[in-house]
């Protein structure tokens, strides 16, 4: 009898120092189907794919093509087996043609001269089988994203490869472009192209996918049929409905308003369209409101145009009753506002400074620390044993490590500490728990509390649902750069913010 | 609860750099000298050695002393063009454009001093200012529009020298291609020697020029090391990001730092023109090599501004010995052609330090390896 499965990853586990990513996961993707792969930040997609590709090798498993074990040294043996992906971010020269992209690396020459109009030739038949409509001559950079998106889908198949992975493709399109897509993703099935479609958003699985597979947190936890389930069951699947650990908070009522957004777009870097659009918001002394949503929903941008990293489009924000919309960083900073950055190393550290000069990184200015432009080594040194002593900060040499070998949770507890040490009326905290142990997790957690339960305001950015569930006092879900929901973590569940998360519900803001 | 480990000896940096100089120098004589085999092989040990030597080629203390002079005279002004590139390095740029900066700060100091007639350190500002002008460019083109500084920097450097070229021809000697002679036309425009002239034999070019350099050098190491300033600057060197994150003024920080690159540079120039050594050649059609060579300078140095002090003198050293080989065996570009090479060489302190590093590393993986078992 054939083997009915096109690719198969048995009992794949892969660890990585402190962290198991991939926790005995089985896939099997069945010739001609459309399977999904669901799960949360973190849950091991990513992880899994990579294994897939070669780019690292499991430490228990094995992989199977159509029935036979495969070994994938790198990417290059996945090709070989015909494994093709779409990446989320994709991978185009601007600056070429569409069907210069689409033959890049595997240039048809005779002589070393190129044969364009062979590849000319496949590519349209390719593009009218499949109904992929493209322009091969246009440039990659006046294109729409959908037609982009189409060039690298022929790429995989001018490759002849009958595993199509896509990761996040409707991330980045308009809902025509998705549907457009969906189509596109039906006639490959078709075809006996076997896909596996990387996605959160549950709709969409609904809509395309015969199969779905769940991850959570590096584990597998099962696959169904898209037609016996609803979007309830996937949601619940994804998020889980244990929870790890409770954060001990009391009730507490708000207090003044400390931050007030109103009305602000934030253009996007990765696409044209904006990525914050017309989101207003407040936040009160005394409360923790954070911000949910899958990633890449606009979430980052809210941040740095608060923060000032980047400009408004349009829109206004108030800190303490002052309007800050066109202030500089430092004062924000000196405003009031504190900021533990979504990324501590592009943002959140000079690496290669040691652990005492990153603590004053807000405050270096402050007469305590510069006088006549000569740096205070002294009470710097003094400062930064304190911070470390109180907050527990671990590192090799004390305050003159260099942060760059600190491990991850005491680089995260260093900008915990620098931030809350400056004593702020706003703490913006974006992923302050992202990559960290269970106990660093919980110390930081308690942090965050406290500085709420001191009568500061609050607001929280974060993607793991237990952390938006336990900590915040209210919650605002973001959906395509807008906030789509607001919601009592008392009164509301796991599945309720999934649905609004996937954008399966909105609420009338 | 900290366990202080000490580094080890081949860990501290200042150990490393000073081994990886050492090894290039060495090197780059290595190869000097197999070049000068290849040409003629019986003067090369000859030559090597003269280049080593140099003012060591004369056989008394006196002569000695005077043209170890002449060796500091040229020595300040590459420190500064050294400096001038540790500095903008420091904050994660290449000033390439130390030469058209040395270039700028020459025709300023040299206009006010024979066309304007100004004192020495009217002479001095001006030519630190007209440094920090051109590295400015620079410094805007960065900042705001994201201009690579090495494209604009050399594009700069050509049109810093045509400008001062013609610039300077309205003091020029009417029958030479040089600029008058400072002695003659404005002596209060050259730099007071302070005595200092004394110890080199009455050699009349050694000047204030050759402590000023080294007092800057020590001023440019505290304020890298010791000020909210450097603190500032380095911090935008090392992650930009991170310097934005904390509301300090990144692309101000870009154009301060090609400022103060620049004066360096130009300073530089007015030490060395002021100094009445040598005179400007309006016909000059290619940029004077200090700049370039305080590329070099500031590398070999392990870019400590103390370490370049060194290093400008050993680099001066050579490419001043260049001028005692003997001629008659080899053309007359050699002591340019050997010089270079062990420049060039010289360049390769980073490499080395990385290399060390990854043997240490691999050392130390294979004793952990060997402890496990």
């Amino acid at each position: 009898m054939e083997n009915q499965y096109a690719i198969e990853m048995l009992n794949i586990t892969k660890r990585f120092p402190g962290i198991i990513a991939n926790d005995n996961i089985t896939l099997q993707l069945r010739k001609g189907e459309i399977h999904a792969l669901l799960g949360e930040n973190g849950a091991g997609k990513s992880t899994l794919m990579s294994v897939l590709f070669g780019l690292y090798q499991p430490e228990e498993g094995t992989i199977k093509k159509d029935g036979k074990v495969v070994s994938i040294k790198n990417p290059n043996d996945a090709t070989a087996l015909g494994i093709g992906m779409v990446h989320q971010h994709f991978k185009l020269v601007e600056c070429f043609t569409v069907l210069d992209n689409i033959i890049l690396g595997v240039e048809p020459t005779k002589g070393g001269f190129l044969q364009k109009d062979e590849a000319r030739k496949k590519v349209l038949a390719l593009s009218e089988r499949y109904g992929l409509q493209i322009d091969p001559d246009a440039k990659i950079e006046d294109i729409t994203v959908g037609m982009q998106q189409r060039t690298e889908i022929l790429k995989m198949l001018y490759r002849d490869n009958e595993i199509l992975i896509f990761d996040e493709p409707t991330a980045v399109l308009t809902p025509q472009e998705i549907d457009e897509l969906m189509q596109i993703m039906r006639n490959l099935a078709a075809e006996g192209k076997s896909i596996l479609f990387i996605s959160h958003k549950l709709a969409e699985i609904m809509a395309v996918a015969d199969r779905c597979s769940v991850l959570r947190k590096g584990k597998y936890i099962g696959t169904v049929d898209t037609k016996d389930t609803t979007v309830e069951a996937l949601s619940a699947m994804m998020v889980g409905r244990d929870v790890n650990f409770h954060v001990e908070k009391a009730d507490k009522t708000p207090g003044d308003v400390v931050l007030k957004v109103e009305g602000m777009t934030v253009a996007s870097k990765v696409h044209k369209n904006n990525a914050v659009k017309n989101v207003s918001f407040e936040v009160r002394a005394g409360e923790i409101v954070c911000i949910a949503g899958i990633d890449g929903n606009g979430q980052t941008e809210t941040v740095y145009g608060l923060t000032g990293l980047e400009p408004l489009v349009s829109g206004k924000i108030t800190l303490c009753g002052k309007d800050i919309t066109r202030a500089p960083i430092r004062e924000r900073s000196l405003t009031g506002m504190s900021h533990i950055p979504e990324d501590r190393h592009k943002h959140g550290l000079v690496l290669d400074y040691t652990l005492e000069d990153n603590i004053v990184l807000q405050r270096y200015f402050e007469p305590e620390f510069t006088r006549h432009g000569l740096l205070q080594r002294k009470n710097i040194r003094a400062y930064a044993e304190r911070l470390i002593e109180d907050y527990d900060i671990r590192s090799g040499q004390g305050p003159v490590t260099t942060a760059r070998s600190m491990s991850g949770g005491n680089q995260q507890k260093a900008i915990v500490a620098r931030e809350i040490d400056k004593a702020p009326q706003l703490l913006v905290a974006v992923q302050p728990t992202r990559g960290l142990d269970v106990g660093a997790i919980e110390n930081i957690h308690k942090q965050i509390v406290a500085q709420r339960d001191a009568g500061k305001a609050v607001l929280l950015v974060s993607l793991e649902m237990d952390e938006v569930m336990d900590v915040s006092d209210r919650i605002l879900v973001m959906y395509e750069g807008e906030i789509v929901g607001e919601l009592d973590p008392k009164a509301t569940t796991a599945e309720e913010m999934g649905l609004y998360m996937a954008g399966a519900k909105r609420k009338e803001m | 609860m900290d366990t202080k480990k000490r580094t080890p000896f081949f860990r501290i940096p200042a150990v490393q750099t000073l081994i990886a100089s050492l090894l290039c120098i060495l090197l780059g004589l290595i190869v000097g000298y197999i070049a000068l085999l290849l040409i003629n092989p019986t003067g090369a040990w000859g030559a090597i050695t003269s280049i080593v030597k140099n003012f060591w080629n004369y056989p008394n203390l006196n002569q000695q002393l005077r043209y170890l002079g002449n060796t500091l005279v040229k020595t300040a002004p590459l420190l500064m063009c050294s400096l001038s590139v540790l500095f903008a390095y420091k904050v994660g740029l290449f000033n390439i454009g130390a030469a058209g900066q040395y270039v700028a700060g020459a025709g300023a100091a040299l206009y006010c001093a024979l066309s304007l007639h100004l004192p020495w350190y009217v002479c001095m500002i001006a030519a630190a200012v007209a440094g920090a002008l051109l590295g400015c460019i620079s410094g805007l083109l960065k900042a705001y529009r994201n201009v690579n500084e090495v494209i604009s920097c050399i594009m700069l450097n050509w049109i810093g020298l045509y400008t001062v070229n013609s610039i300077l021809s309205s003091v020029k000697d009417p029958t030479s291609p040089y600029t008058l002679g400072l002695a003659n036309t404005n002596p209060g425009a050259i730099m007071p020697s302070l005595g200092i002239n004394k110890l080199f034999t009455n050699n009349r070019y050694t000047t204030l020029a050759i402590p000023l350099a080294i007092l800057i050098a020590v001023l440019v190491w505290l304020v890298l090391s010791k000020t909210r300033l450097g603190y500032e600057l380095k911090a935008t060197g090392m992650n930009k990001n991170a310097a934005k994150y904390a509301g300090m003024r990144e692309k101000y920080n870009i154009i301060l730092t090609m400022g103060i690159a620049g004066a360096l540079a130009g300073l530089g120039a007015a030490m060395f023109y002021l100094s009445g050594y040598e005179q400007w050649s309006v016909t000059q059609s290619s940029v004077p090599a200090m700049g370039f060579n305080g590329i070099a300078a500031a590398f070999l140095g392990g870019l400590h501004p103390i370490g370049t002090i060194f290093s400008s003198f050993f680099i001066q050293q050579i490419t001043d010995g260049g001028g005692y080989v003997d001629m008659t065996m080899y053309s007359s570009d050699i002591s340019d052609f050997i010089s270079s090479l062990i420049i060039y060489l010289c360049g390769f302190v980073l490499f080395f330090r990385q290399f060390m590093n990854s043997r240490l590393n691999r050392r130390d993986e294979l004793k952990l390896k060997g402890g496990d078992r």
